[in-house]
């Protein structure tokens, strides 16, 4: 099997290097990916959209619809790991939960995942709200904040977590984050534009069309992150358990 | 055969992501054990995106943010200068998606994996087949 | 003022060389926690690899995704299945 499949790959390998013959230079400015769609983006993002991120402006605006159901595929996905993982305990006598063990945790881990996690959570917040201006955006602010999450989950227990983020409120945040940026596309419709065009929102806002593209962008990337933040949590909760929800690694 | 030479080291991009392909293809294939596959599905993900995002790469370019977005100095530059001056911003925005499609993709396998020792007892592939067969 | 550092080619080729030899050895060690340590080390030196193109957000994306998400469901899936790999 494995002298089968080193055959294949090698013989995959030597076609696509025989067809890399006809690509284009590194570094190439006149590559045929450079040239007809980005560069309308690069001369027209700022005076359209006023966001001088190129990347943000691409995600949240001119390809809006894409990243709406990226963010309903991670939702999904948190789902599907809720679905397979978790047991029926309803045969099995009630097992009592909600009290926290604190015979093994460190001092030292857990005084320093203290001081760490607040600062983890105010740069991702950073992330978020800057993301016009520098790298970031939802995404990764969203994933930053789950991260802090997990921090806290491995340095105490992930009991001690899971009182204070219970299972069902995150679940249903996921949702809200969801429905925030589907809720800001569909109240385009209701204003009279098309679909997820912000520019319209500037009647409600008070604002230019231009101003209420770069307020509607924002809107939605903290849609994103709430979605990605509790997502994360819940896949490191509902894998390092086994399903069970009471002992974390 | 100097200009065989130059044509390898000018697309020597070409060349890492095609050594990263082959081995996540070739450890999707043949390893036994299923977490070693996922691990190559990963890295196969991870060579893919690295193609994409070398695509985009123009020489003596910037990041694609501009820098002075709001200031009280605009630079006016033409239309045709802006452009060769920033990286093309396309394929980074399709790449973002990519990447958090792929963990979420992770996620998911591993909870099948899970699911498979909870019933199985084993993550070997051919001793699943074998339980599988009686 | 343009970054024109973006395309030295021996720091280039250098992270290359981890990035290749990192994948290696997360495909062949045995035991399946070191796999998934050493996997995110790869990660990290793709992050590395992507702010060397100038692609600044998805080298962002992919330092908090992989090097810190990606690695701990690895190890939190194999705490829960046997530690040693048979191949």
């Amino acid at each position: 099997m494995k002298l089968v499949s080193l055959v294949v790959t090698l013989l995959l390998g030597a076609l696509l290097l025989m067809a890399t013959a006809d690509f284009p230079d590194w570094g190439d400015p006149q590559s045929p990916a450079s040239l007809h769609v980005s560069d309308y983006y690069i001369e027209n993002s700022m005076e359209q959209t006023s966001v001088p991120n190129f990347v943000t402006s691409i995600l949240a605006d001119y390809r809006g619809y894409d990243t709406m159901f990226e963010t309903t595929v991670i939702f999904c996905a948190g789902l599907t790991v809720l679905t397979l993982l978790r047991r029926n305990h309803r045969r099995q006598k009630k097992v009592v939960m909600s009290r926290p063990k604190r015979e093994n945790q460190d001092l030292i881990l857990t005084s320093a995942a203290r001081m760490i996690a607040p600062m983890m959570q105010i740069f991702a917040l950073y992330v978020v709200a800057h993301g016009h201006h520098s790298p970031g955006g939802g995404f990764q602010g969203g994933v930053i904040l789950g991260a802090s999450f997990i921090l806290l989950a491995l340095a105490y227990d992930l009991r001690t977590i899971l009182d204070r983020l219970k299972e069902r409120r995150a679940l249903i945040m996921c949702g809200i984050g969801v429905a925030i940026y589907a809720g800001i596309g569909a109240g385009c419709l209701l204003l009279g534009g098309n679909f997820l065009d912000y520019g319209v929102w500037g009647k409600v806002l008070g604002v230019s069309p231009v101003e209420a593209r770069s307020h509607g962008m924002l809107g939605v990337e903290i849609g994103v992150a709430i979605t990605v933040m509790y997502i994360m949590f819940s896949l490191y909760a509902d894998l390092s358990s086994g399903g069970e929800m009471d002992e974390g690694l | 055969m100097a200009e065989i030479i130059t044509d390898i080291i000018s697309k020597y991009n070409y060349w890492a992501f095609l050594i990263l392909l082959l081995m996540g293809l070739h450890a999707m294939i043949s390893k036994n054990n299923l977490v070693k596959k996922v691990l190559g599905m990963s890295i196969f993900q991870s060579a893919i995106i690295l193609f994409y995002v070398s695509i985009g790469e123009k020489k003596g370019a910037t990041i694609p943010i501009l820098a002075h977005g709001h200031g009280t100095e605009q630079v006016h530059q033409t239309a045709a200068q802006m452009v060769a001056g920033f990286v093309n911003p396309l394929p980074h925005v399709l790449m973002l998606t990519a990447i958090v499609v792929g963990v979420s993709t992770l996620g998911v396998a591993l909870a099948l994996i899970q699911k498979i020792y909870r019933v199985h007892g084993t993550i070997e592939e051919d001793e699943i087949l074998e339980n599988i067969k009686e | 003022m343009t970054l024109d550092a973006s395309l030295l080619w021996q720091f280039d080729f250098l992270i290359v060389l981890m990035v290749i030899i990192c994948a290696v050895a997360a495909l062949t060690f045995k035991d399946l926690i070191t796999s998934a340590v050493v996997f995110g080390a790869y990660s990290f030196f793709m992050c590395l690899l992507w702010t060397e193109m100038l692609a600044v957000d998805v080298a962002f994306t992919e330092a908090a995704v992989g090097a810190g998400v990606s690695t701990v469901l690895f190890l939190g899936t194999a705490l829960h299945i046997k530690r040693r790999a048979k191949d």
